[in-house]
């Protein structure tokens, strides 16, 4: 019933791409969103897609995994475009029928919105596919480790973070159990109006907040018999370390990024939207 | 009532990277007023095949007869075909959630859309059953209870929609010696009383006690079923499902090794005793 959820959306294999520290896949996305923003035609574009194109070929993930992200979002996009498309009055008029107008910079905005979206979303899928959950938040925790300066408590949060991840498989299993146990009682999940169904989880909800209490505290215990006293002084097992692909997976996006600026500069305005 | 498993496999994560054989062609009657017991080593999908039992789980290919009539076939009332086989998970005290035992143990009869005389004729019964006293227990909270009385509350949640096959998932695991010789026993007054029982253990001491028929399980297979004498006496087999034969017969084992004059078969502790006082008395007439 629920075994075929996969936690995040994480492809398990080695490869290049699955092997880069975190924090440099977590920097590198950031400066890719940004990269997204700098682009003025769709040659840029182009550029930013043979990019995705080529990581995903080089991290083992088929690439359509990879597009298949952006399918969610699809009513967003369509509404993005319509928006755009409708509610942008500046420009030369290229089409006008009561009051519906369309001119080209709006034309040209709604394109450049909806694939802005669109690439922001394979930008992090490509992260969030090749980097497992527990990996990001360790990258994370890293690279928020020089705010506790100022008392922020970056290394509660990784691990607050990769609990909450760890445990998702746990109480989706145990959410399974309990709903096939009330079901051998009689219990109907299925049908009825909304009224009835929201009364209907309350024998699914009450154990499964009792279980999930009792493993939290379950969880604490186990932890501080082994000396868990927070992030002070903590050394890991995985020490992160930069390494030769990560200089130039950098080196790799600062030439796409260079690339996009340049597609900005050299070509015409106007040439290719 | 009988229940037929017939070719039955069920393939958790078909067409995934996880995918995974828990039952493999499994053909197996479970017969009216039988005390079945299913045996196996860990993970080898004895509770998986128990889910089929009530139809909680659709084999991957196979089927399932309750009385003859597929549990999976087009016009089936699934859920009132699953009031007759009461299953009880393993740990069924994590299931409990109403405010009182009472309200807990109605929720099944409840289901089963029963009139509010019914529904008290029926918690108060499962609860006699259960050994548990009404007075006592039905207005207290399910949460402030001991671990074996939650147990016998969530037990009776199920006899309490009087099913006429009862299917339990390791029952007496977690218990005290207890809690567990409680549960046993109650287990086999209903039985006397004519329920049929499928009961999951890992105590083959219980099975050699309870059981009148023993399935073993490996790997998603069934290797093999008969009386526990039957299936005991094939000690080879029995270890290479990852089990032991009972304690009482192991000692008997080692005993004749030694020169005791005792028979072959001695199942369970009842009877190397009466043999061993029997020689006892022989050995020291006065």
């Amino acid at each position: 019933m629920l075994k075929n959820i996969t936690l995040g959306q994480y492809y398990p294999v080695d490869s290049v791409i699955h092997r880069l520290d975190p924090r440099v896949k977590i920097l590198l996305t950031m400066a890719m969103i940004v990269a997204v923003f700098l682009v003025r035609s769709l040659v840029g574009y182009a550029l930013l897609l043979a990019f995705v194109y080529l990581v995903s070929r080089l991290a083992k993930v088929p690439f359509r995994l990879i597009i298949k992200g952006i399918k969610p979002l699809r009513f967003i996009l369509i509404l993005t475009f319509l928006l755009n498309l409708f509610l942008s009055a500046q420009g030369n008029i290229l089409f006008q029928w009561r009051f519906i107008t369309i001119t080209d910079q709006g034309l040209r905005q709604s394109i450049h919105y909806s694939l802005r979206l669109v690439f922001l979303v394979l930008g992090t899928s490509l992260m969030t596919l090749t980097t497992s959950p527990i990996q990001l938040a360790d990258g994370m925790e890293l690279l928020l480790s020089p705010l506790k300066v100022i008392r922020f408590p970056a290394h509660e949060l990784a691990m607050m973070m990769s609990i909450a991840l760890r445990f998702i498989p746990t109480l989706l299993e145990e959410t399974d159990k309990i709903m096939k146990a009330q079901m051998a009682r009689g219990a109907d999940f299925e049908s009825g109006n909304l009224l009835r169904r929201a009364k209907a989880m309350i024998p699914l909800l009450v154990p499964l907040f009792v279980s999930a209490f009792r493993r939290a505290s379950e969880l604490a215990m186990a932890m501080e018999a082994r000396c868990y006293h927070g992030g002070e002084g903590r050394t890991r097992l995985r020490v992160l370390k930069l390494t030769r692909p990560d200089l130039w997976a950098s080196l790799a996006v600062a030439g796409l990024i260079a690339l996009i600026v340049l597609e900005g500069i050299v070509l015409p305005k106007g040439w290719l939207l | 009532m009988s229940i037929e498993l017939r070719n039955v496999t069920h393939v958790y994560a078909e067409g995934s990277a996880f995918r995974s054989v828990a039952l493999e062609d499994i053909s197996l009657t479970i017969e009216d007023g039988e005390f079945l017991a299913l045996v196996g080593h860990t993970g080898c999908g004895k509770s998986t095949l128990v889910q089929h039992l009530n139809g909680l789980l659709k084999p991957s290919s196979g089927q399932v007869l309750v009385d003859g009539q597929d549990l999976h076939g087009e016009h089936v009332n699934r859920r009132l075909l699953r009031m007759k086989v009461g299953l009880v998970f393993q740990y069924p005290e994590y299931q409990l959630f109403e405010e009182t035992v009472a309200k807990d143990i109605a929720f099944g009869p409840k289901n089963m859309g029963l009139g509010a005389d019914e529904i008290d004729r029926r918690v108060r019964s499962a609860m006699a059953q259960m050994h548990l006293d009404y007075q006592k227990y039905a207005e207290r909270s399910p949460f402030e209870l001991s671990g074996g009385q939650m147990r016998r509350v969530a037990i009776a949640g199920i006899l309490a929609m009087e099913p006429q096959t009862l299917v339990l998932d390791e029952p007496t695991a977690g218990l005290d010696p207890h809690g567990r010789d409680r549960i046993l026993g109650i287990l086999r007054e209903l039985h006397e009383k004519g329920t049929t029982i499928v009961m999951v253990s890992h105590s083959m001491d219980d099975v050699a006690r309870l059981a009148t028929r023993v399935a073993v399980m490996s790997h998603g297979k069934l290797i093999a079923t008969g009386t526990p004498r039957e299936v005991f006496s094939r000690q080879d087999m029995m270890e290479n499902a990852g089990l032991r034969i009972p304690e009482a017969a192991r000692l008997c084992q080692s005993l004749r090794q030694r020169g005791v004059p005792l028979p072959d078969g001695l199942f369970t502790l009842e009877e190397l005793r009466t043999h061993l006082s029997a020689l006892w008395r022989e050995a020291h007439p006065c």
